[in-house]
């Protein structure tokens, strides 16, 4: 049983630390609010979804970015498109990237859009991280035989 | 025993949203609240569902009543139709006109809600959209309310939308736009989809 309270004690602990940290919004907060009895795998749903989204939009912004003559509309739609669903999972350092990628999109200034794309895939893959942890510490806790803390 | 029976059919709600990652999240956040929920990633197919077929020339419509809609929300930013255009259509559709319509939107574009509120929209949510706001759409979906409440439920009463300085806005001064005005407002100041 102590196992338990304390992966519990752990698990709270992290996920303060990733809201206080800036990686995640209150957003988060609601979906893991969603979850319940009858849709227990919620929030992993939607973030695996994110995961995927992410990569392919990721992949699709280095091509774009790569063209002889950029298409700013076709990039800032991409850009568009990750901006609305880091909002929806919460992920809030992606939405900020995002937010500035657009106006570099705007400006049709490449060096701008570049550098935003590399630091769209760093706030990436360390959110992509943080949040594996996070379910990997929730799996430990149902495995123990535990429940896991629902944050306020 | 003098019991009345109500109907006990769920209130369906027709969810349009080309990501799929907010289509989830609306299904979800609806079947809370015990509605039924309807998908789907286009404006095209929201209006196919809606039994409007050969959507692009509006001919044949042909209402299928097992599959009565109670309330569509639909996102504003999607390829091809927008949801604003989706609006337009389903106001313009006399046997599709009286069903609410909540538009949602990530970005928070003042000229964009009220223009969508003057279309006929009930309610325009920014997203990402909570519990909060779909708290918001039960008097819409309440059946024997629904021709009352409309009026009603004034828009500016309710906190929920952005709040922004419009003042400009006035109902009391709105200019007469022919249909050409206002797609070219349209599409000249609201391109950030």
């Amino acid at each position: 049983m102590a196992a338990v309270s304390q992966l519990q004690r752990q698990f709270i602990d992290y996920t303060t630390s990733l809201y206080n940290e800036g990686y995640l919004d209150d957003q988060f907060t609601q979906l893991q609010q969603l979850q319940d009895e009858s849709n227990p795998d919620f929030v992993v749903e939607v973030v695996s979804l994110f995961f995927e989204d992410s990569e392919k939009l990721l992949n699709n912004l280095a091509t774009a970015l790569q063209q002889k003559s950029v298409d700013y509309n076709q990039v800032d739609s991409h850009v568009h498109q990750f901006k609305g669903s880091s909002s929806s999972i919460g992920a809030k350092q992606v939405t900020n990237v995002c937010i500035h990628f657009r106006n570099f999109c705007e400006a049709k200034n490449l060096d701008g859009c570049l550098r935003c794309l590399q630091q769209l895939r760093h706030e990436y893959i360390l959110v992509r991280t943080k949040l594996e942890a996070l379910f990997r510490l929730e799996q430990q806790i149902l495995q123990a035989g535990g429940s896991v803390p629902v944050m306020e | 025993m003098g019991v009345i029976s109500i109907s006990e059919t769920p209130l369906h709600v027709l969810a349009v949203d080309d990501s799929n990652i907010d289509r989830k999240l609306i299904e979800r956040l609806l079947k809370t609240l015990s509605y039924q929920v309807t998908a789907v990633d286009s404006g095209s197919k929201a209006l196919e569902f809606l039994g409007l077929q050969d959507v692009e020339n509006f001919q044949s419509f042909s209402p299928n009543p097992e599959l009565e809609v109670n309330l569509i929300i639909t996102d504003y930013c999607m390829p091809g139709m927008t949801g604003f255009e989706l609006l337009r259509k389903i106001k313009e559709t006399k046997s599709l006109k009286d069903i609410p319509v909540v538009i949602m939107s990530s970005d928070n574009i003042p000229a964009r809600i009220s223009r969508c509120l003057e279309e006929g929209a009930e309610e325009f949510f920014l997203k990402p959209v909570r519990m909060s706001d779909v708290d918001k759409l039960k008097p819409f979906l309440s059946k024997s309310e629904r021709k009352t409440t409309g009026d009603e439920e004034c828009v500016s009463n309710d906190n929920s939308i952005a709040i922004y300085d419009d003042d400009v806005n006035d109902d009391d001064d709105v200019e007469v736009w022919s249909d050409e005005d206002e797609q070219r407002q349209m599409f000249s100041e609201d391109q950030s989809c």
